[in-house]
């Protein structure tokens, strides 16, 4: 069905109300979050209006470009994992008997009611020397003797890998849901062997949802700043928790604004960067 | 060029499974597709039972019957999509019962088709080369040579999603034949295109098949779709094989009332065999027919075999008139006798005048009378 394009002022009326939720709660507070970036920080008090740029030459260090760089590693393979482990196992989901289905979605909805800091010190205890999964390993005989698993890098992914994964199911759940299941059939009957047919059929027919579904946990797993300062080594501390250290305990306004601006732009390019790949190479086949 | 050379043998278990080693001289052996015994079970639920079928080589076959009648989980066992409960699936004499669906060398086309949305016509016909790593010269000459095949030379760039349902349906049959299978299912193939468009394809598919020589196996209800198309029309109901036999066969000379009711529109009399042995059929001694056994049986009459004439005449049944619907090139009389609705179908000019409420006689023409079992 075609609409057809507004034409006076009153019919953009709809658009009244989610225009103001979008201004009121997000261009007010990033837009005062930009004038605080450019604010001059008073020594032992708070900051005074000023427009300066001390705070993004501040920022423009070798240390913290490790830092973004860092950030932005981890959360690309965060969001790979998540993709990875995501899509065959939504896809064995979706062929389940409806009631297994419902099982698993409320099983996995149940993780979501976790805050970030019990799944951080969950982890952490299960990564233990003490207390850990190691110890199992040992009574099962495949160890020698325990060892500590955290703080360190695969800890650190592991959690956020954990945190996410509800995200990317709900998120991929429909589409393969909607998937015609003949298409791996049709496959299979023109000499796909299953696995064959999965990754040949139904990982492009889906690289919409999948590339969607890489952008969102992207960013979901760039905004983390407790679970890799509770499972990480300062190495692993993303730039999320140099915001939080600046802001909350250096009560350094300015320059967490600074650092929170430039993050969002780097993140919006990689984003459309991505996006425009990935329109490129549909347009190619 | 009708071919019928099928065997039923009807839903009897075999006491002795299939013997692992089979000689050429039994019939076993012959090239082309044999179903033994083939069960499926959906819990208590028989879905496919004991079905007993021999396909041979090159032979178009369609199994028709209503939905639920397990015609398509039979083709999804021959596909190897589904595994039989039971029985066995040979091909060319190999048992290929447990052979995985990917090395079966067949073709099939899905009811929803199946196109890969995101491959374009060329690269949907090339996907069982492609896999296979055949070169893309040799990919280019195969989709080239099955677009001509198809009359859609010059698409292989498109989109599939730009195609209209005729070119869906088509470009589905070629990505089937692109590996020049031994074996070609078609599971309700036509059933998603307007009725004109699914005439012309019925003769299409029957005139590509017959170039092709390919043993092929179509799945459908509609009995004109299998009237067209087959050599052998295999009518299925309840998981069984009912009649297996050429189009004109199962038309003229059903097995049981349930045929000789699915297929075309027939008149089911009751018939009795009276004290001196005659048949008796609405008060009526016929004779030349008989009852098995000499008990109560059915007589099938198709519409267009029953005559009318003038109440009152030499062996007529006589019955009263209760419609009348004249479609110009023939014309349907509703006719009540004692209590059984009768129809006739007669053309303008072999047909009484009689109109709605007027006695009317019937004569039931042994020659052309179908007596089955009660």
């Amino acid at each position: 069905m075609r609409r057809e394009a507004p034409q006076k002022l009153t019919d953009y009326g709809p658009l009244a109300f989610p225009a103001i939720m979008l201004i009121v709660f997000f261009v007010i507070p990033f837009g005062t979050m930009i004038s605080v970036s450019f604010f001059q920080r008073l020594q032992g008090g708070f900051y005074t209006p000023a427009f300066v740029f001390s705070n993004y030459e501040r920022f423009l260090s070798l240390f913290f470009a490790n830092v973004l760089g860092f950030s932005l590693m981890l959360a690309v393979l965060v969001a790979i994992c998540c993709v990875a482990v995501g899509v065959p196992f939504t896809y064995m989901l979706t062929k389940l008997s409806r009631r297994s289905q419902i099982v698993w979605m409320v099983a996995l909805l149940s993780v979501l009611s976790l805050s970030e800091v019990i799944i951080g010190f969950s982890w952490s205890t299960l990564f233990s020397r003490t207390a850990g999964i190691t110890n199992l390993l040992v009574a099962l005989g495949l160890m020698d003797k325990a060892i500590a698993l955290a703080p360190g890098f695969p800890a650190v992914l592991t959690a956020m890998v954990y945190q996410a994964l509800p995200y990317t199911i709900l998120v991929l759940y429909p589409a393969l849901v909607r998937l015609d299941p003949t298409l791996t059939e049709a496959a299979r009957t023109l000499g796909a062997t299953p696995i064959r047919a999965f990754f040949s059929v139904v990982v492009p027919a889906l690289r919409t949802t999948i590339l969607a579904t890489l952008i969102m946990v992207f960013i979901f797993a760039l905004g983390s700043y407790l679970l890799p300062q509770i499972l990480g080594r300062p190495q692993h501390w993303t730039l999320s928790v140099l915001i939080t250290d600046q802001a909350i305990y250096q009560s350094n306004m300015p320059f967490a604004a600074a650092m929170a601006v430039f993050l969002v732009l780097v993140t919006l390019g990689l984003v459309a960067l991505t996006l425009f790949a990935g329109r490129k190479r549909e347009a190619v086949t | 060029m009708r071919r019928g050379c099928i065997t039923r043998e009807g839903p009897v278990r075999r006491p002795s499974p299939t013997p692992a080693k089979r000689g050429n001289d039994n019939g076993d052996t012959m090239p082309g597709l044999t179903l033994d015994t083939v069960r499926k079970d959906f819990g208590s639920f028989t879905a496919v039972n004991d079905v007993q079928l021999s396909v041979p080589h090159g032979t178009f076959v369609c199994m028709l019957g209503p939905s639920g009648c397990g015609k398509t989980t039979l083709l999804r066992m021959i596909a190897g999509l589904d595994l039989p409960t039971s029985g066995a699936i040979r091909l060319d004499g190999d048992d290929i019962t447990r052979v995985p669906t990917h090395k079966r060398n067949l073709g099939m086309v899905f009811q929803s088709l199946a196109l890969f949305p995101h491959l374009s016509v060329g690269e949907n016909i090339a996907y069982p080369l492609r896999i296979r790593g055949a070169p893309r010269e040799e990919q280019r000459k195969r989709v080239d040579e099955l677009l001509a095949m198809i009359h859609l030379s010059g698409y292989a760039d498109r989109p599939v999603a730009k195609l209209s349902g005729g070119q869906r349906q088509r470009v589905a049959i070629a990505r089937a034949l692109t590996r020049s299978p031994k074996l070609f299912l078609l599971d309700e193939p036509l059933s998603a295109l307007d009725a004109k468009l699914r005439e012309a394809m019925q003769v299409e598919l029957r005139q590509l098949q017959q170039q092709l020589g390919i043993t092929t196996i179509v799945v459908t209800h509609d009995q004109r779709e299998a009237m067209t198309m087959a050599d052998t029309v295999v009518v299925m109901n309840k998981g069984e094989i009912r009649q297996a036999a050429s189009p004109m066969e199962i038309y003229r000379t059903p097995a049981d009332t349930f045929v000789a009711d699915f297929i075309g529109s027939t008149n089911l009399i009751d018939m009795d065999t009276d004290s001196t042995g005659r048949a008796v059929a609405l008060g009526q001694a016929i004779p030349g027919l008989s009852a098995p056994g000499g008990g109560k049986a059915i007589i099938s009459i198709r519409p267009e075999d029953v005559q009318l004439t003038a109440p009152g005449s030499e062996g007529a049944i006589t019955g009263t008139v209760t419609f009348v619907r004249d479609l110009g090139g023939t014309i349907e009389t509703f006719i009540d006798c004692g209590g059984k609705p009768i129809i006739a179908v007669s053309t303008p000019r072999a047909r009484p005048d009689v109109t709605v409420g007027q006695p009317v006689g019937i004569q039931l023409d042994p020659g052309v009378c179908v007596v089955l079992a009660k």
